[in-house]
């Protein structure tokens, strides 16, 4: 993958085949320690632990149609390429944590990408799902919450064109000052 | 930590959108799009192409169209995908599509009803 947006996106995916109702990513970059922390929890169905031990392995899926899935593989991979790794936490009936660590300034490090456009193509799709995500950089933070935006427009859908078009700008604007202006 | 950008001016956007009503509602008699969103598809550029049907959808008003996703099918070679599902019509399944072609095919297959053959999945 070229973003580690689009690596979110594809671990996000799992978790709404996972029925789960509530998503929460966390991004940190923690530029002091060099560290970029991404993590994805739902409250799905979760996993056995002998499950969640499976999943980094690409030769196991929950898919009937075929017999690979490469969804977690490819993003512990991009993790342990960077210094970094990636674990995943599950209990069945409560939910599934996939937590990635990167080396920040690691020159294999993919970029971040467009975490906006990641956002609107999963409200948009799943406007059932609630979702927070919550990016910090240093000591500075931002969180979109879709309980919140919900609540904002009662009885307008959040997968509105017009809505769709404030969350990206929402966030694009967020990050910008997040990471400094600019 | 604080909130840098607060979601207050969404009130404003509410007031403009309430008024349009919700046809993005799923139900039947509608056209369905869907992307292939599975590890595949997503790797081959299908967020793109995924914003660029809700874009162009967008841009010509056209509301009751319903866009959803799909995991992989097993034609990962051939992703991105999209197919196209009108009610009464047969599936219609794109194969390498890019956001570009994407904007085709809601002009010509969604809106004026013309499958684009040059873009459907091969025979295999």
């Amino acid at each position: 993958m070229k973003e580690l947006s689009l690596h979110i996106l594809d671990v996000v995916q799992n978790s709404l085949g996972a029925k789960a109702s509530l998503v929460e990513i966390d991004i940190v970059e923690d530029v002091k320690n060099d560290l970029l922390t991404i993590k994805i929890k739902d409250n799905g169905t979760g996993m056995d632990e002998e499950m969640s031990k499976k999943v980094i392995d690409p030769f196991f899926t929950t898919r009937t149609t075929r017999k690979v899935g490469m969804g977690i593989p490819l993003f512990a991979q991009a993790a342990k390429s960077c210094g970094g790794d990636l674990k995943v936490y599950s209990e069945k009936g409560k939910g599934t944590e996939v937590i990635a660590t990167f080396v920040l300034n690691h020159i294999d490090r993919a970029p971040i990408g467009s975490m906006a456009d990641t956002m609107v193509s999963l409200v948009a799709v799943h406007p059932d799902v609630d979702f927070i995500y919550r990016h910090c950089v240093e000591d500075k933070a931002f969180i979109l919450d879709t309980r919140e935006v919900k609540k904002i427009l009662h009885d307008v859908p959040i997968n509105n064109p017009m809505v769709l078009d404030w969350i990206k700008r929402f966030i694009e604007d967020n990050l910008k000052e997040i990471n400094g202006g600019a | 930590m604080s909130v840098i950008k607060s979601i207050e001016d969404l009130e404003k956007i509410r007031e403009q959108a309430k008024d349009m009503i919700n046809l993005r509602v799923d139900n039947e008699t509608k056209t369905r799009v869907v992307v292939g969103m599975g590890t595949c598809g997503i790797a081959a550029g299908a967020r793109a192409v995924m914003l660029a049907i809700l874009d162009e959808l967008k841009k010509r008003n056209v509301n009751d169209v319903i866009v959803t996703e799909t995991g992989c099918i097993g034609l990962c070679q051939y992703e991105p995908l999209v197919d196209v599902i009108q009610p009464d019509h047969p599936k219609v399944t794109y194969v390498n599509m890019t956001p570009e072609k994407a904007r085709e095919v809601v002009v010509k297959h969604i809106i004026n009803k013309q499958v684009v053959d040059e873009y459907v999945v091969p025979n295999i």
